[in-house]
């Protein structure tokens, strides 16, 4: 028996459940926190009480039975409670500082890496990509792993001159706002829809897809009750076959990866700013994507060794300016680097501020 | 030979594999697709159709294979998290013992919006699940042009920095009937997006993809414990660096005392996270209102911008409830098809925007005013 509408739209648990005692208990009373080793943090109450907490990666995708492990886990040492961050890392909040250790212990055990804490790698966002989308250019996750798996120590150490936010989404949907990391891996699409007239007329609204196109591509084709797409104008964004199956984009061998640099979201210091276009295309290669992940490693070398202590990504290139980024990370400038859609204008350098380096 | 040759190159490496997670569910027809994508590159998931619980219009995303040999219908719900993402494992254990009962247990935590997303169940399995899933409290999120699940960073429960009960004014929200009728009844132009920042480093980046971020901050003074200030330049943080990356210039330090000059000093909230235990936010608190991020769009993206620089906020948020659907009343009247709510303004200008939801325009809105002379009147503006 279905609920009735009175028992429908009820909203989730009440966060005091689920909180643990100690948080309980020392609710808006933090007055301050240390970093005591990558991975490891300290809060401190103004009743006395401290809690540590211990920061971990994790697949995002988990099993059930893992899911069962991480309860027992949490039972063990966290007062039966666990929490993810905004960027999907675990949370194991531990009021007893010996346990810190025994419980890194066993989430070693469980494959989990501790970090992304401070001036880290921290982990990254992904959306779910070829796992279970019908839109995405390329496998998000999997390049997540691959990029993971090159740079872990990045995540494990918190030696960088600031933190390191990496995303990746399949497609330009950017599920994850990843257009504000220091370092985001979009998928991209190169080549227009494939319009199926028959499917379009059965099942999609046409002033609808007609209304989503962002460069007013799509025209009504009243003949075969479907829509036409203007090749000169479409720009392979995807959102009309978000909405209808009948205009599939997905394309072996155009679609691939884009690279975007730059981005932050945090007030602190110079500001949020989006992300910019560092690379336009790396082909699609999974399973481990190795022209996306040199590319990745070899940005976040050169800031690593260049920037000074709490640059970000942006903030660095800032400094030094994008002629210097492009020189330093050996990463070409092209026609498509330069924005000819909606604020082009207000991205051009004017005036003749040229620095001596860039005159080289 | 394995079936699934390419996956398993994936699942190497020291990084936790969700391919080992997806192979522990033993979901072999989810498995098989997804190989088959990294075989063609391609995905093989199609559009799902409407399926949903009776009465729910959102939160269940409808996902078939393009290979109904192999899996056919295999659908994500959407499920709203705890605020702030925080599980008891009483509560956890549950939630895995009924979705065992309805699918292969693979779990997703969490989708980018915030909710927990559970992956792969069929048509049919969608009712019992919830009949059952909802007498442990767990409701479905938002999906489409709807109010969508909102989500909070950690704040007061474990944040020295948290200057708004983050966690409380998501419950409130989330438990308002006319919130949650809109996010189970789609019936806005697109998206409409709220995030609540305990402070303005944002960890939740509303900035980005808010509709509306509420971000907690303080009109008074930053609080100096000197002591504590000498402590960290003696432990060698470099409190001269730190002053000099002020975006507001407001911070001197002479190697003894620093001072901050409250009336310049942005809330960029950098000093405050280097040096937590000298530094404290005033007491004077309340929030920031930002509106109209997102991710690309008919415009580009949009980074959010000020609406309100500071207002109170007192339980139970009435103020901030009507607030929100003065927003979208505004923009339901307005917008278009797929537009959010900063496109709406930005295709309309926001004079109008300001003009009819009698919301005040402030200096505090524009990185400056207007570089160009052309602009309307209202009637009654002028003479006839």
């Amino acid at each position: 028996m279905a609920l009735t509408m009175d028992e429908l739209d009820f909203g989730p648990p009440d966060y005091k459940e689920m909180l643990p005692e100690t948080l309980k208990r020392n609710y808006g009373k933090w007055i301050y926190h240390e970093l005591i080793k990558p991975g490891v943090f300290k809060h401190v109450s103004s009743t006395g009480d401290e809690v540590y907490t211990v920061r971990s990666g994790q697949p995002k995708f988990i099993a059930s039975s893992t899911v069962l492990k991480l309860c027992d886990l949490a039972d063990k040492y966290c007062e039966g409670s666990l929490r993810f961050t905004s960027k999907h890392s675990i949370e194991w909040i531990v009021p007893k500082k010996d346990d810190v250790d025994k419980l890194i212990e066993e989430l070693k055990k469980l494959g989990l890496p501790i970090g992304g804490t401070g001036n880290a790698m921290h982990s990254i966002v992904q959306c779910t990509g070829w796992v279970h989308c019908h839109t995405p250019a390329t496998d998000a996750p999997g390049i997540a792993k691959a990029v993971y798996d090159e740079l872990i120590s990045y995540f494990q150490r918190d030696d960088l001159p600031a933190r390191l936010n990496i995303a990746v989404s399949g497609c330009l949907n950017m599920c994850g706002a990843i257009h504000c990391s220091d370092i985001a891996v979009l998928g991209v699409h190169r080549r227009p829809p494939k319009v199926n007239d028959e499917v379009v007329s059965k099942a999609c609204e046409i002033p609808t897809m007609i209304a989503s196109c962002p460069t007013y591509a799509i025209k009504p084709n009243p003949k075969a009750k479907s829509i036409r797409i203007d090749a000169n104008k479409c720009m392979y964004c995807g959102i009309c076959y978000s909405i209808c199956p009948g205009v599939p984009i997905a394309d072996a061998k155009n679609d691939g990866v884009s690279i975007w640099v730059g981005g932050k979201v945090s007030n602190t210091r110079s500001g949020p700013a989006f992300s910019r276009l560092a690379v336009p295309y790396l082909p699609n290669n999974p399973p481990r994507w190795p022209e996306v992940v040199e590319v990745v490693k070899k940005i976040v070398e050169t800031w690593a060794s260049e920037a000074k202590p709490h640059e970000r990504m942006g903030e660095w290139i800032s400094r030094i300016g994008w002629p210097a980024f492009f020189d330093k990370t050996g990463l070409e400038f092209t026609d498509k680097h330069i924005d000819d859609y909606i604020f082009s204008i207000r991205d051009m350098r004017v005036g003749a501020r040229i620095r001596g380096r860039e005159m080289k | 030979m394995s079936d699934t040759p390419l996956l398993d190159e994936a699942e190497k490496g020291p990084w936790p594999s969700l391919v080992t997670e997806i192979k522990k569910t033993g979901f072999k027809g989810l498995l098989k697709i997804y190989e088959l994508a990294y075989e063609d590159k391609v995905t093989h998931w199609t559009h799902g159709g409407m399926v949903g619980y009776p009465g729910y219009d959102a939160g269940v995303i409808g996902r078939l294979s393009d290979r109904h040999d192999i899996l056919r219908d295999c659908h994500t719900i959407r499920m709203i998290q705890p605020a702030a993402w925080f599980y008891s494992t009483k509560k956890l254990r549950k939630l895995v013992e009924i979705w065992n009962k309805y699918s292969y247990g693979l779990m997703n935590f969490h989708g980018a919006t915030g909710d927990f997303q559970l992956i792969g169940i069929e048509t049919d399995k969608i009712e019992p699940f919830f009949d059952e899933v909802s007498k442990e409290h767990w409701d479905i999120g938002g999906s489409a042009g709807d109010f969508r699940t909102a989500s909070c960073c950690i704040g007061p429960a474990r944040c020295e920095m948290a200057l708004i009960d983050t966690l409380d004014i998501y419950q409130t929200l989330m438990s308002d009937e006319e919130i949650l009728n809109d996010m189970h009844r789609p019936r806005f132009p697109y998206k409409f997006k709220v995030k609540i920042a305990g402070c303005p480093t944002d960890c939740i980046a509303g900035v980005a993809r808010a509709d509306l971020l509420v971000v907690g901050t303080w009109r008074d003074n930053i609080k100096i414990n000197q002591e504590e200030v000498r402590k960290y330049a003696e432990k060698g943080v470099d409190i001269g660096l730190i002053a000099s990356k002020c975006p507001g210039n407001a911070m001197q330090w002479d190697g003894e005392e620093l001072k901050i000059d409250n009336d310049n000093c942005m809330r960029c909230m950098f000093c405050l996270q280097k040096m937590s235990k000298a530094l404290r936010p005033g007491d004077d608190r309340g929030a920031t209102l930002v509106m109209g991020g997102r991710a690309r769009g008919r415009y580009g993206a949009f980074l959010g911008w000020v609406l309100m620089p500071f207002i109170k906020l007192e339980k139970p948020y009435e103020e901030l409830k009507d607030l929100i659907y003065k927003l979208i009343d505004w923009w339901d009247e307005n917008g278009r098809t797929k537009e959010r709510i900063g496109e709406t303004i930005y295709r309309l200008g926001a004079g109008k925007f300001l003009k009819e939801t009698g919301l005040k325009p402030h200096p505090a809105m524009v990185q400056a005013p207007r570089n160009n002379p052309f602009w309307f009147y209202w009637p009654g503006e002028v003479e006839e």
